[in-house]
């Protein structure tokens, strides 16, 4: 099947590729290098997308597999850049049991991605998170740094057009 | 120096066992089996899956006797309530997210999860097992994945990564999404997979297996229109027994050919021949090279998973490689040639299936470069040693009550050169026989070139040859075929001649041969076991040179012309080219 975990295309500059190669020529040979590499590599791209970790994997001379495995393991890491609206839905225990998940269906729905997805123009990227801490407020949804509390799905739509 | 000895209790009974043995092994001299499940010896040996816990006094917790060292004084219990019911349980939340349709599972009867389950005494699972639905992945030419069986112990892509080097499949995700697959979940067809089969012998359950092509095959021999013919690789004879309870290294050439022609193929020639004409081409070519004609060292090509690995990850290394194609192409295309003009059989209603230790060997048969002038493709079908098993007994023939039976004449006739192509390091001895005799115009005093013998992983001899030093090497398993290619790269290795096989072993190890379970693959010699049968058959052969087979020298005096001539490359030869090893969409 080809490659349905990112869905935004490749572009990274030679000046980019360039300060990889060297973070790849700092770490390899070094026991426990992947992490540090990885890491570095989603700083420079913003994302991993399959490029970057090919560039990593024949970098460090260790197999694509093994880079995916971990990337995909940790939720630090992610295939797709953020969008210019990053949204994160709380599915934390409070808010799940207020009905977070129809909150998330809601947002999927409208915008036609999962979690861990961006929308092909870039606008919206879509996270579940854990507690945020208004367990008060539940269910809770954040647009970058605004805080949506006691959601209903029907509002979803209007809060996502509000943003240009 | 030897390890010092290390005195301990294993459920009371004393056991002195050398420093740095685990406990499962200790507890193995005392006679005593702990079951195991992601443990396989050498390969994975991780303590994941919890089935072989143990007490040991004064722990705080239950210790996987895998990974768990010996110490003085200590004491061991391999079989107290607590440890039964923790294995128990383990078996069952494992159980409980594992598709059970045992009755018509690839493995039935030899899945290892099954018989830990009959022998942990489980005969109910407590949890919810909402019958998962298949997760097939079929896109590979070679095997078959079906994620809902897997249990997540590894024992594939600890093969994959740490004995093969290709590192093509692992754990994606996490938590109970956690799944093997290949890099951002593209199909197998799609990654740097070699075909080994590797991962296939070491899966415990029916989570993995090869395409089965059986089917393929007896519509063939009920087809009045097609000429069947078959041949078997050199190793298949000293295992196929085991499909039927015979010990490891049980040669059963004689019944294996009295099954096949039950089994209604019109002519039963062996791939033994093929392996000697390989080495008429082979040690021709090499003879060439050693007189300046290419470039050295020379690489054996038999091994479709080596040559795949080659093309992707050590494409300088291609203008190395052999001409000649493997003994499995070669006997195709000399029954859809020679054979066929003998028989006076139009090449296009012949039907060739070859049995093969190899999962590879059916992506080579697909290789487009391996097609003929004729437009044949030399094989039709390749069938791994289980697949032809399979069929035996769907015959209903009691195999260890056959009697032996002898190989077509036409292309029947072998040497032992060829019958030690079945294990590691024996196409350089076959090759060194007949190069060394040719070479030197005179008859070498003895045949056999033990240096190049065994189950090392790699292997290097030098030999004094008609006045010149040939220094050769063997290796087998990809991560020591690596090992060798570096060296090379990098001016420390040097070498004439190197035979190279993708699974450790070579042949008598090969993805395609007989199932057996961990505590058998870990603690018996299988390769090295089955590689004597072949020395055996080699050793009381009335030809052990290619040279001296009757049939060669027919074959050339009549079709061929000489080894290496216009003909033989059209037939016997083909190139193969670099190929990407990662697939990007654009």
């Amino acid at each position: 099947m080809p490659n349905v975990k990112t869905s935004v295309p490749y572009r990274g500059t030679p000046e980019q590729e360039a300060r990889l190669r060297e973070i790849i020529a700092l770490h390899k040979g070094q026991p426990g290098s992947t992490m540090p590499v990885l890491q570095a590599a989603q700083d420079i791209f913003g994302y991993l997308p399959e490029e970057v970790q090919i560039m990593i994997a024949e970098g460090l001379d260790i197999p694509l597999s093994e880079v995916y495995g971990v990337v995909s393991f940790y939720t630090q890491f992610s295939l797709n850049p953020k969008g210019r609206y990053q949204i994160s839905v709380c599915l934390g225990t409070a808010c799940y049991v207020k009905g977070a998940g129809t909150i998330l269906e809601a947002v999927q729905k409208k915008l036609g991605i999962g979690p861990g997805g961006i929308t092909p123009d870039g606008k919206f990227s879509l996270d579940a998170c854990r507690c945020i801490g208004a367990c008060g407020l539940a269910p809770v949804m954040m647009i970058n740094e605004d805080v949506y509390g006691r959601l209903t799905p029907d509002q979803i739509p209007g809060i996502l057009d509000s943003y240009q | 120096m030897e390890p010092k000895t290390v005195n301990l209790t294993i459920d009371n009974i004393p056991v002195a066992v050398p420093e740095g043995t685990t406990v499962l092994e200790a507890a193995r001299s005392a006679g005593i089996k702990i079951p195991t499940l992601c443990f396989l010896k050498d390969v994975n040996e991780i303590g994941a899956c919890r089935i072989c816990v143990v007490e040991v006094k004064g722990a705080r917790s239950l210790m996987a006797s895998c990974v768990y060292p010996v110490a003085e004084g200590m004491e061991v219990f391999t079989n107290t309530p607590k440890v039964r019911h923790s294995r128990q349980l383990t078996l069952e939340l494992i159980l409980s997210n594992h598709r059970m349709d045992c009755l018509t599972c690839s493995r039935n009867a030899h899945c290892e999860l099954r018989q830990l389950a009959s022998d942990l005494g489980i005969d109910a699972v407590r949890y919810a097992n909402d019958q998962l639905p298949p997760q097939m992945e079929t896109t590979a030419l070679h095997l078959i994945r079906d994620n809902s069986k897997c249990i997540l112990c590894r024992r594939c892509t600890a093969m994959c990564r740490k004995i093969q080097q290709a590192g093509v499949i692992g754990p994606n995700d996490r938590g109970f999404a956690t799944h093997i697959g290949c890099a951002f979940d593209r199909d197998l067809a799609e990654v740097d997979c070699v075909s080994c089969g590797q991962c296939i012998v070491a899966c415990p359950t029916g989570a993995l297996a090869e395409q089965d092509h059986t089917d393929m095959v007896m519509e063939a021999l009920h087809d009045p229109t097609k000429h069947v013919v078959v041949g078997p690789a050199p190793s298949v004879r000293a295992t196929l027994g085991e499909c039927f309870g015979m010990p490891v290294g049980t040669n059963v050439e004689g019944k294996m050919v009295t099954a096949l022609k039950r089994l209604g193929f019109d002519k039963v020639f062996d791939v033994d021949t093929a392996a000697d004409f390989t080495i008429m081409e082979e040690g021709t070519e090499f003879i060439h090279r050693l007189q300046g004609d290419g470039p050295l060292p020379l690489i054996t090509s038999c091994s479709p998973g080596w040559i795949r690995y080659c093309e992707q990850h050590a494409p300088q290394f291609l203008p190395n490689l052999s001409s000649c194609k493997s003994p499995q192409q070669m006997f195709g295309a000399l029954v859809k040639s020679y054979y066929a003009e003998q028989a006076g059989v139009d090449p296009k209603d012949i039907y060739v299936v070859s049995i093969m230790p190899c999962t590879a060997k059916k992506y080579e048969v697909q290789r487009e470069e391996q097609r003929m002038a004729n437009g044949c493709m030399p094989v039709d079908v390749s069938l791994t040693t289980r697949e032809l098993a399979r069929m035996i007994t769907q015959a209903g023939m009691m195999f260890d009550h056959l009697p032996d039976g002898e190989f077509d004449p036409m292309l029947g006739v072998s040497t032992g050169a060829a019958t030690i192509f079945g294990a590691s390091g024996g196409v350089m001895e076959a090759a060194l026989r007949t190069v060394a005799e040719v070479l030197t115009g005179q008859e070498l005093k003895s045949l056999d070139f033990t240096d190049v013998r065994g189950m090392e992983g790699v292997k290097e001899a030098s030999y004094d040859i008609a006045g010149r030093t040939v220094k050769v090497c063997a290796a087998s398993g990809l991560t020591n075929v690596k090992k060798v290619l570096d060296g090379l790269a990098d001016g420390s290795l040097h070498y004439d001649f190197i035979e190279f096989m993708a699974c450790p072993g070579g042949c008598v190890n090969g993805g395609g041969q007989p199932l057996h379970s961990s505590d058998t693959r870990s603690f018996t010699d299988l390769a090295g076991l089955r590689a004597k049968a072949l020395y055996t058959q080699d050793a009381g052969q009335t030809y052990r040179k290619s040279h001296d087979n009757p049939v060669v020298k027919k074959v050339y005096a009549e079709y061929l012309g000489e080894p290496g001539s216009h003909k033989a490359h059209e037939l016997l030869h083909c190139t193969y080219k670099e190929q990407k090893r990662y697939r990007t969409d654009d």
